[in-house]
């Protein structure tokens, strides 16, 4: 019983820990943040058991639940898990009891309503990756705005108004377009669901507009260069916790709404705007590096970094090579942990000092050892050193890029080095140099908290680096079978993409 | 001439016949025992309606008409009129105490929104253009009272003359067009109509069309015929523009769609581009007009016209599916305007009213069961899933898009998002601003019983969405016999 609706049980279980602190309302906001983490710990035990179960060679959708919900418009409560989407489950119930943690202290005011917006928001999260209903899905998706969208006005910095309106109506306008294409879709197809709306074949004309208005929604979630320029802000305002879910998760839904939406539904149209996602790709990854390069204020910074890896996996995921997607995928989790992490890490000194300002600290490796290295660890993913995580995705998506298009590939090579010339610059103005301010002199080290949420990311970073072949075990097989029906551009023969690295890194 | 009266020839009026006597009743009583039974005088009335509810509810779903063909019905006219009289029962429920703190409490004004209610009951089962105009009239004149009822208010009564003069303009219109109507095709009755449209249509017969829609535009206050909604919204008491933004709208739109597909049917191509049209500048009117509001009276009163346009784009689609659409997203609307206004007429300060955007600042603060109700409320009157709003809006520009109407339902949903703004502000004032001082004490219980109703349907609708839809579905087929 709980096996067969353990994808509902992970969605859901949230809500009940929010059921729970808001049907006490005497509780104190210690207990309600005990009762936010268990719940969210639980939800994360679903996750594993969930993994444990996860086939990686079935390319299917596993955990297939199915029922009637809306049925007299043919809208059905379809959820399930595919190698695509199983590892963002994953991520998003592993970072949510990490945030959880991580804003113990640091939010003292409205306790239980940033944790019962925190819960409805993981919901949705998992929601959104779980559904295999595009209405569903699209609930989900647009739900997300909700929460997100009070913790940043709310619990936010100086300028959280202006940047949580930014946030809801870039992305609401996005998402509304995508509605009507969702719409359309139906009356194309007569259904409503994924797997059996990706099977139908839509006239090309109607492909491309379809294509437009889910880029539409997509571009904005991810953030694609030029519809980016809601995150800086976003990020920038938002609370510590708040960040590490908006990098951490929440711009993979754009990546895994092409992967599930433009690349299996719309093949024809996938092709048809290749060259221009590349072209808006390669922007991304070269001019948000240099953006990132000036930037003063350390989450803008990390903010701006966000937007140039997500240019690698727009550009891997549009490549349609099996290196390219898997790239692609490996490069949104490893993202995710990583940027994730590095939101902590400013968050650990901006809890102490009150000021993400590069110039406030330095020479910090004096007094915060621990913090230095952990921080260094991250600071190499980030650049996308070999043995980390960020390498194997960048490197796979530029092997996959090369086999389309060479100067896509050189350029977008120049933004790795980019990518480590300001996360470089940004370690040794904080670590190194000299202590110029007395009061970042004096920070001490990582508590035992911070310690413990952040070694685990650390450690992920390089076990994911060293043997890469543990997740792409489970995607690679799902990747293969979205891009079996992905037609590829006529120069492009298609066994090429199967001779690949990760089946090299597979089989270890 | 010969025939006996038989009571099944009225049978189907009963309800209707109820509310006119209990209305009658009330009215001596309240001549008699003047204004200080004004508020025994509302309860009665909240009871009356209810009594009224119970016997529609016993009344015989099959379709009939009776009173020579003036008079229909059936499962649509049944549903809408549960609709309106579940909406003047919330209005009358919310009034009670409102008129009361006001000061204003006089025995005539839950009996006006009664006879409004009569008047909206017999609109929606108008079978011919004279039933029509009759119900229209009687509710109208109701209306206009009620607006002004605050007489020695100049803006009240500026809000009555303002409604008064415009409604008569639309009146007349409507009547010239029901006179070009009945001159080219013989008859008022809907059906006979409805007939010699489909014979052959005549450029008369639409010029009588196009005058028909503009009167009934102007009532459901679409664009360009809104420009008396602002106004009256703002001048007339709080109570009474919550009862204009549920229930007369309701009605005009049951009527209107009674219009269009029992007399119109043959010309639905021409009045498909008129409601296109409305829809199309009313959604723009609430979009754009609204985001410079300071007062949340007014911002509700374009909000509900740009949430006309919406349900609109439903019947632009001319389809069953796009007035199924129609219907839910009118029973949605009304819930969701009943909570928001249940919390409007709770902003009170030194016994003073409010209406001022900004009085909600920091209401988390200070009160916070009602902040987030309304940012509930609000976040599903702009469309947001997993709310009952956003699904009300899915479904009519679902129905849009069946009918290829792509433009419109593109228009719609981009304007939706401009309208998202004034929504997510009302929103940031509550939780983002510092709070400023405490409301009065003392929300009577019924009201926040309708608040929490509200809340807990638009909350709770995503789970089990499909009976409402269904039971608007089975009322539409009255139109669709065929499908």
């Amino acid at each position: 019983m709980l096996m067969s609706h353990l994808l509902s049980l992970q969605i859901f279980l949230p809500l009940l820990g929010v059921l729970g602190i808001i049907a006490l309302p005497k509780m104190s906001d210690c207990s309600a943040r005990w009762v936010a983490l268990g719940a969210s710990l639980l939800t994360f035990a679903a996750s594993v058991v969930m993994m444990c179960g996860y086939n990686g060679s079935n390319p299917a959708y596993q955990f297939v639940e199915k029922g009637a919900w809306f049925p007299s418009l043919d809208i059905g409560y379809h959820l399930g898990v595919d190698g695509i989407s199983v590892y963002f489950v994953l991520l998003s119930t592993f970072l949510t009891p990490i945030c959880i943690i991580s804003c113990w202290h640091a939010i003292e005011k409205r306790v239980k309503e940033f944790l019962v917006a925190f819960l409805i928001l993981e919901t949705f999260m998992v929601g959104t990756f779980c559904a295999l209903d595009a209405i569903l899905f699209y609930v989900f998706f647009e739900g997300v705005l909700i929460p997100m969208f009070i913790i940043i006005g709310v619990w936010g910095g100086a300028r959280r108004v202006y940047a949580s309106f930014k946030f809801f109506l870039y992305t609401l306008l996005g998402s509304v377009l995508m509605l009507v294409a969702l719409m359309t879709l139906y009356f194309q197809t007569g259904t409503t669901d994924i797997p059996e709306m990706a099977a139908a074949n839509i006239p090309f004309n109607m492909q491309i507009w379809l294509w437009l208005a889910f880029f539409a929604s997509f571009a904005v979630k991810m953030p694609m260069w030029p519809v980016h320029t809601w995150l800086p802000d976003a990020h920038v305002e938002a609370p510590t916790a708040g960040s590490v879910i908006l990098a951490g998760v929440l711009l993979k839904m754009g990546g895994y709404g092409f992967l599930r939406f433009s690349l299996p539904i719309l093949p024809d149209a996938s092709v048809y705007f290749a060259d221009m996602v590349f072209v808006l790709s390669i922007i991304a990854i070269v001019y948000t590096a240099l953006v990132a390069l000036v930037q003063e204020d350390m989450k803008k910074l990390i903010a701006y970094s966000s937007v140039s890896h997500m240019g690698f996996v727009t550009l891997g995921i549009f490549t349609g090579t099996q290196q390219g997607v898997d790239g692609a995928m490996f490069q949104m989790l490893s993202h995710g942990i990583i940027s994730a992490a590095l939101f902590l890490c400013v968050g650990v000194v901006y809890d102490r000092l009150h000021t993400r300002e590069i110039a406030r600290y330095g020479g910090l490796v004096k007094n915060m050892p621990k913090y230095a290295t952990v921080f260094m660890i991250l600071m190499l993913g980030s650049v996308g050193l070999p043995g980390t995580s960020g390498f194997v995705g960048e490197f796979l998506t530029l092997m996959g890029s090369f086999q389309v298009n060479t100067y896509v590939a050189v350029f977008a090579t120049t933004g790795v080095v980019f990518g480590a010339a300001y996360m470089l610059v940004l370690y040794r103005k904080v670590i190194f140099g000299e202590q110029k301010n007395a009061d970042a002199a004096a920070m001490p080290d990582l508590t035992k908290a911070e310690f413990g949420y952040l070694v685990p990311l650390c450690l992920m970073v390089i076990l994911f680096g060293v043997v890469p072949g543990l997740v792409m075990k489970d995607i690679s097989p799902s990747v293969k079978k979205l891009l079996d029906r992905y037609h590829l551009p006529t120069e492009m023969p298609q066994d090429v993409a199967g001779v690949s690295v990760t089946q090299g890194v597979r089989h270890d | 001439m010969t025939e006996v009266f038989m009571f099944s020839s009225i049978e189907p009026m009963v309800p209707e016949i109820f509310m006119a006597i209990a209305g009658l009743a009330l009215l001596v009583l309240g001549a008699f025992n003047g204004d200080k039974a004004a508020n025994q005088i509302g309860w009665l009335t909240a009871l009356a309606i209810t009594v009224t509810i119970a016997l529609l509810l016993q009344t015989s779903a099959q379709p009939q008409i009776v009173l020579n063909g003036l008079f229909v019905m059936d499962q649509f006219a049944g549903v809408m009129k549960l609709l309106i009289l579940l909406g003047l029962l919330v209005s009358v429920i919310l009034s009670i105490r409102y008129i009361a703190d006001e000061k204003m409490a006089r025995f005539e004004y839950p009996l006006l929104m009664l006879f409004a209610g009569l008047g909206m009951m017999i609109m929606v089962s108008a079978h011919d253009l004279l039933s029509l105009y009759m119900g229209l009239e009687l509710q109208s004149l109701a209306l206009y009272v009620l607006a002004s009822i605050r007489r020695d208010n100049a803006k009240s009564s500026e809000a009555g003359l303002k409604y008064f003069v415009l409604g008569a303009i639309s009146s007349g219109m409507l009547l010239f067009g029901a006179s070009l109507v009945y001159g080219y095709t013989g008859s008022t009755n809907f059906l006979m109509i409805g007939d010699a449209v489909a014979q052959h249509k005549e450029i008369g017969v639409l010029v009588g069309m196009v005058f028909l829609l503009a009167g009934l535009a102007f009532k459901v206050s679409a664009a360009p015929f809104h420009m008396w909604t602002p106004d009256v919204y703002e001048g007339a008491p709080t109570s009474v523009t919550a009862f204009f933004a549920m229930v007369p709208k309701v009605a005009a739109i049951a009527l209107l769609i009674r219009l269009l597909f029992s007399a119109f049917p043959g010309a639905i191509i021409q009045w498909q581009e008129i409601v296109w049209a409305l829809s199309a500048m009313s959604m723009a009117v609430g979009a754009f007009a609204a985001l410079r509001q300071e007062n949340i009276k007014r911002l509700l009163a374009y909000s509900s016209i740009g949430n006309m346009g919406f349900a609109l784009v439903g019947l632009a689609a001319g389809s069953g599916e796009g007035v199924t659409a129609v219907l839910v997203y009118l029973v949605i609307y009304m819930i969701m305007t009943a909570g928001t206004f249940g919390i409007v007429l709770s902003m009170r300060r030194n016994g003073q009213e409010l209406e001022k955007i900004s009085d909600l600042s920091g209401l988390s603060r200070t009160c916070p069961t009602s902040a987030y109700a309304l940012a509930i409320l609000m976040f599903s009157m702009s469309g947001i899933p997993p709310l009952a709003g956003f699904f009300s809006k899915f479904m009519v520009f679902q129905a849009a898009v069946a009918e290829g109407f792509y433009g419109l339902a593109v228009f719609g949903v981009l304007c939706s998002v401009v309208a998202a703004y004034y929504y997510i502000r009302i929103i940031k004032v509550m939780f983002f601003d510092e709070p400023v001082a405490m409301y009065d004490k003392g929300t009577p219980f019924a009201r926040k019983m309708i608040v929490g109703l509200s809340v807990m349907f638009i909350m709770v609708f995503v789970f089990n969405p499909s009976p409402l839809v269904d039971i608007r579905r089975d009322a539409v087929t009255v139109f669709f016999p065929h499908g």
